[in-house]
């Protein structure tokens, strides 16, 4: 059984999109964000991969890399107990509301 | 990348609630780490400015040199790490870091079809061609097709060792050192070397750039 | 794990085919094909172990496999001689007849 992730030699690819974006603040957040709390030891970088791989096959081809990478270590933050999915939406929540509309 | 605020700061930069799911969710486990102590603001600017600092000018130099120094290309190829430690590039956080040099008759090329791995505490974030899923397919079944995308036509005697990075070590390509540069300085030579050359899908720029 | 590499520099292996459910390393694509082993690099703590949040000990060896591009993909040009390299870690090789490295 092959797994989405595993990608290599897969036939239906196409042309290689050269173009660079310009990395949002949240991508950069994600990306230190991630890198640090492997920097702390609070998790490893096999467990934020085992998480993208257990995504659905809809999901992960879907989200951009960085979504990917967040969506992955919310999910090895609430495994081990250090956020709860309430929690994070509260805050979410208290976020917009502090943005306001548009 | 030029970002003049702290990552995650308030800023002016484009209306937060036009923000995906996701990215929203970033922020909102960046404020609940935050305020439980788990890491600080301050944390987390110093790693995004860790690597900001880290770009394939850092692998350029380390190219340039073993091209015009023979002894340090040996020392280099044996013991990176080490290398690039005395050279002040802080590869620390690097796993293992493997060198592959391209010869005449002999081109490595770098993938992870995986995930995204890729020597970034040497060159920095990978480019987005490098994570997309098109380069991750086909790297290992057509890598002559990948390099002709990339402006390069491989004669067939020419072999091509397509590197998948599924493990602990992080490849960088040597470049075959362009004809004609014998006079270039080691400070020209770097303006030769581009990323994409120490990932092995093209070849150094034949001449300094404009 | 310690001692001596089980397989040695050139030694013909061969990438299991089975599938292990959770995280593993060793990409679809290359299971039962066979290849030479390049090099040994060492001892490393087992991702398969590290995705699942334990201690990835006992360590493992890695090894860097060589294979054929047209031992890996029906239809690769035949008359190439490009290859495929792979960071395979000890438990998913086996001993094979045939290296033609």
């Amino acid at each position: 059984m092959k797994r989405t992730h595993d990608m290599g030699g897969d036939t239906d690819a196409g042309a290689i999109d050269r173009t660079e974006h310009a990395m949002d603040d949240w991508e950069v957040l994600a990306d230190a964000l991630n890198q640090v709390l492997g920097v702390k030891g609070i998790k490893c970088t096999d467990e934020t991969r085992r998480a993208r791989e257990d995504m659905d096959s809809e999901a992960y081809l879907s989200l951009s890399y960085y979504e990917r990478w967040i969506a992955s270590l919310e999910t090895i933050l609430v495994e081990k107990g250090l956020v709860t999915r309430e929690e994070v939406d509260r805050k979410v929540a208290e976020l917009e509301n502090r943005w306001g509309e548009p | 990348m030029a970002h003049e605020h702290e990552p995650g700061e308030e800023h002016e930069a484009g209306p937060r609630h036009e923000l995906s799911h996701w990215a929203k969710r970033a922020y909102a486990m960046r404020d609940i780490l935050v305020e439980k102590g788990v890491v600080t603001e301050n944390d987390i600017r110093q790693q995004a400015e860790f690597t900001e600092s880290k770009t394939p000018a850092n692998g350029a130099r380390l190219v340039a040199l073993s091209w015009t120094d023979p002894e340090f290309k040996a020392r280099f190829m044996a013991d990176p790490k080490k290398v690039c430690a005395e050279m002040g590039i802080d590869a620390s956080t690097l796993n293992e870091f493997v060198i592959l040099e391209n010869t005449d008759k002999v081109r490595h090329m770098v993938v992870c079809t995986l995930c995204s791995c890729y020597p970034r505490p040497i060159l920095g974030r990978p480019p987005d061609w490098y994570k997309s899923f098109n380069y991750r397919k086909r790297a290992v079944n057509d890598p002559r097709g990948v390099m002709r995308e990339f402006g390069l036509d491989l004669p067939d005697d020419v072999e091509v060792r397509v590197h998948d990075s599924t493990a602990d070590m992080r490849y960088l390509v040597i470049p075959a050192r362009p004809a004609g540069t014998e006079n270039l300085s080691v400070e020209e030579l770097e303006k030769l070397v581009t990323r994409d050359s120490m990932i092995g899908v093209m070849d150094a720029l034949p001449s300094v750039p404009e | 794990m310690s001692g001596a590499a089980v397989f040695r520099d050139g030694a013909a292996v061969r990438v299991k085919s089975h599938f292990k459910p959770g995280h593993v390393r060793t990409p679809f694509y290359i299971k039962g094909k066979t290849g030479w082993v390049e090099r040994c690099y060492g001892e490393f703590r087992n991702p398969e172990s590290l995705g699942h949040s334990g201690d990835g000990l006992p360590r493992v060896r890695l090894y860097l496999v060589g294979f054929h591009q047209q031992d890996v993909w029906d239809g690769y040009d035949a008359g190439s001689k490009d290859k495929v390299f792979v960071d395979i870690f000890e438990h998913w090789l086996e001993p094979a007849a045939d290296a033609g490295a």
